[in-house]
């Protein structure tokens, strides 16, 4: 798809994860998909052969969200949950989130911000980590458990790299 | 992976980054390095001993010269372990990207036809000519 070049992902600084994408709609959309469970439980159900059973918001500063995923071939689940913090629409949230086994310590804080220009909307999220070393450990978990980085579009350098220096 | 730390934290330098691209096009000198880059040799030692201590780079065995040479193992281990994130994320979004599409036409479908502007109303409009 034509919005997949958009995507980027950085580490920022010494605590922050930051994700970027462009979508081809307005942001109310898109702020919508990011906050009403009816839409959330139809694109945020992690890999193939995972669902999402519980998905529940309470949108407005001091309400919880809480997201449940499950491995239809297992059956095994994982949860992670959160407090808004700031809800202003179609623009802002943020939130904190915990997973509920947490391979790092303390919560994180996780802001979105939806920016529209000529229709398409630009989602930048960011997240904060409690300290470097937590957020160098998500960086190196594994894919289900969370988010991670890129340093300065290392997604496009490394794997032509990688190829040139195998053809060698 | 343990070493993904030391690789990534090599990577996070646009003249380090630069100086694996050249390499990947064959062995190189410290001078030869160096060239390109408005830096003294000590200068590009520095970024070459991170590399090394990274394995991302060994040293050839012409002794006069000290070639340097890309090692494509902890690329390849940081290239797959992004490519995976990038593919889960990706997965997400796509469906995103098709959720806000079925937004956009449902959107358009509950709106009286007022004047048809778009290419999609009128896609749309045929649509629902086929349905009834």
């Amino acid at each position: 798809m034509k919005n997949s070049g958009t995507f980027t992902i950085k580490a920022n600084g010494d605590r922050e994860i930051v994700v970027t994408r462009v979508f081809d709609a307005p942001r109310r959309l898109v702020f919508d998909a990011y906050t009403k469970p009816e839409l959330i439980k139809q694109w945020l159900i992690g890999p193939d052969g995972w669902s999402m059973p519980i998905c529940e918001t309470d949108l407005r500063p001091g309400g919880k969200y809480r997201y449940v995923w499950r491995n239809d071939t297992d059956g095994s689940e994982m949860g992670m949950g959160g407090i808004y913090r700031e809800v202003a629409p179609p623009e802002r949230i943020v939130a904190t989130e915990l997973f509920d086994e947490a391979w790092y310590p303390g919560e994180a804080v996780d802001t979105i911000v939806l920016t529209e220009q000529g229709g398409k909307t630009t989602l930048t999220q960011t997240i904060l980590y409690d300290s470097r070393e937590t957020r160098d450990a998500v960086l190196k978990s594994p894919m289900q458990t969370g988010m991670a980085a890129s340093y300065d579009r290392l997604e496009k350098f490394l794997p032509s790299l990688g190829r040139e220096a195998l053809s060698a | 992976m343990d070493n993904l730390d030391a690789t990534f934290a090599a990577l996070a330098d646009s003249t380090r980054r630069a100086i694996l691209a050249r390499l990947a096009k064959g062995e190189a000198s410290v001078t030869d390095l160096a060239e390109p880059f408005a830096m003294s040799q000590p200068a590009i030692s520095k970024h070459l001993k991170v590399l090394e201590r990274a394995g991302l780079i060994s040293r050839g065995r012409d002794a006069q010269r000290r070639p340097r040479r890309l090692e494509a193992r902890p690329l390849r281990d940081a290239s797959q372990w992004l490519e995976n994130y990038r593919q889960f994320w990706e997965t997400q979004f796509r469906r995103l990207d098709a959720l806000l599409h079925d937004m956009q036409t449902r959107e358009l479908n509950t709106k009286k036809k007022k004047t048809r502007t778009s290419i999609k109303e009128v896609r749309n409009e045929k649509q629902r000519n086929v349905h009834h």
